[in-house]
């Protein structure tokens, strides 16, 4: 996936919108600026499938060697879908934030929140005021 | 991010914004991290050799005819015997043996007639409460205290290289300098104290100098540390590499509500035939064999406890960790923290509370790293 067709988040997870069983789905990561930020990733918990998440509400948690760090949901609805490969594989974060290291697919339940997500341009503004 | 535009700031500042360093406050000190890896600086350290600005780090002198006794009065182990150029670790208790704070203490002599006294290095976050305490301590006796550190930097230079890369900058054959020994010499032509000393469980030396050459210094060394295999390492490895070595940190495994005893430092205590501040709690102290004690914990899986977690035996909470981390050197999760005498004996199986999740751990002897001979 590019980053240029992806949504984001304010807290840096990355979300990708597509029409499932017709019901709308996001596939939720977190950014190559929040990974290389976070640096020497040690631990995911993934959510749980099934559980119900609400925007801006911790749903994952991911330890570095350093601290423990909050992924958030960006969308409300249920989680349908976790990446089971991540937890053995966190180099896949770093390799590839935007493909092969995504962490849950959402089954959206409540679409208001998505007009709160940024595109990559502004949220590449946010990373630059946020870097130095 | 912070540019610690109000915090203080080493000779080595620069040169850490330079080089990508993540720059944090520590104890009022804008200080780097990192400056990429966490666990790169680390295994850096642990196989070749890693570079410490550790100039946040309190340096004061203590000096006139009665030093020697003054110092005496508050530390916890004896100095009396010390010989020039002799460094030793100690603890400086409250009345009620709780830890103010763990030190360095340097006899120092220089043969030049100049300085002649001791030398205290203290940690970042306590040197201003050292200092009153110093002073509010030496009564009439004829002793100076001076806090030195903004005239000195200070540099760690650790890991299996260490000595070679320092070597070949230094006046002194540093092969010769015994453990826990320093020597004045010259290092890159500038005048320096150098101990065989550190934080990490690597040999290695730490360096004192003049504020002013430290730039200089620092980055003649880093030169001959990079063509070793290593570089500059952060507070961040710094804590990891410590942890590893089942080094207690101010803060986290001491505390004024901590004494040496159940910290597992008695051989930092000396008691016979001394007085000093604490004493007498130390004494009551050694005969409690229900306090709780300090001991390693290794946890199965791959989760890292934290500050904070809460320590169960059989499902009962029995104490708490005080510092946590993934173990670049082991890749599983390592801790320290107190619990129950009942519960500190390697081999114990326990628990730790991560979150509301319960992780198996047990306890396990410490230095979780030794080096080898």
């Amino acid at each position: 996936m590019k980053p240029e067709e992806l949504l984001f988040a304010k807290t840096h997870e990355w979300v990708s919108i597509a029409e499932q069983g017709g019901a709308k789905v996001a596939t939720v990561g977190i950014s190559a600026f929040a990974v290389e930020a976070l640096t020497d990733l040690v631990f995911i918990e993934l959510p749980k499938v099934g559980s119900q998440v609400k925007p801006e509400q911790p749903f994952c948690e991911v330890e570095s060697v350093k601290a423990v760090s909050d992924v958030y949901a960006p969308v409300a609805g249920e989680v349908i879908e976790v990446n089971k490969s991540l937890p053995d594989h966190l180099e896949t974060l770093s390799s590839d934030p935007f493909g092969e290291g995504w962490i849950a697919k959402i089954k959206i339940s409540d679409e208001s929140n998505l007009a709160k997500l940024m595109d990559y341009k502004a949220y590449q503004k946010q990373c630059e005021e946020e870097g130095h | 991010m912070d540019d610690g535009t109000e915090l203080l700031r080493t000779p080595l500042h620069g040169w850490h914004v330079a080089h990508g360093a993540r720059m944090v406050d520590f104890a009022g000190w804008s200080m780097p991290v990192q400056y990429h890896s966490i666990v790169e600086e680390h295994l850096a350290t642990r196989r070749a050799v890693g570079m410490f600005d550790i100039s946040h780090m309190g340096r004061l002198i203590i000096d006139g005819p009665d030093a020697g006794q003054f110092l005496g009065s508050l530390l916890t182990r004896r100095i009396d015997d010390m010989t020039p150029g002799q460094v030793r670790y100690s603890l400086v208790c409250n009345e009620a043996g709780g830890v103010l704070d763990d030190v360095l203490v340097y006899q120092i002599q220089l043969p030049e007639g100049g300085l002649s006294g001791f030398g205290l290095v203290v940690n970042a976050s306590n040197r201003t409460k050292i200092v009153s305490w110093l002073n509010e301590h030496r009564g009439g006796l004829n002793v100076g205290i001076d806090d030195k550190t903004a005239e000195y930097a200070m540099i760690a230079v650790q890991g299996p290289r260490a000595i070679e890369v320092l070597d070949a900058v230094s006046d002194y054959e540093l092969t010769s300098l015994r453990y826990y020994h320093g020597v004045m010499t010259r290092v890159v032509s500038f005048r320096a104290f150098v101990s065989r000393t550190g934080y990490t469980g690597e040999d290695g030396c730490e360096i004192i100098c003049d504020a002013a050459d430290a730039a200089i210094i620092w980055a003649r060394i880093m030169e001959r540390a990079q063509e070793a295999g290593g570089g500059p390492v952060g507070l961040a490895a710094r804590d990891t590499l410590r942890l590893e070595a089942g080094m207690p940190l101010y803060g986290h495994e001491l505390s004024e509500q901590i004494n040496p005893v159940q910290a597992g430092l008695s051989f930092a205590v000396n008691l016979r035939g001394r007085e000093f501040v604490g004493r007498e709690a130390l004494v009551a102290a050694q005969a409690d064999d229900q306090q709780p004690v300090r001991v390693g914990l290794q946890l199965d899986g791959k989760r890292p406890a934290r500050e904070g977690s809460v320590i169960l035996q059989a499902d009962k909470p029995v104490g708490a960790v005080t510092s946590g981390t993934f173990s670049p050197t082991f890749e599983r999760p390592i801790a320290m923290g107190y619990v129950k005498p009942t519960a500190a004996s390697p081999g114990t199986p326990l628990a730790v509370d991560i979150r509301g999740q319960h992780h198996a751990a047990r306890v396990v002897p410490m230095p979780f790293y030794q080096r080898g001979k």
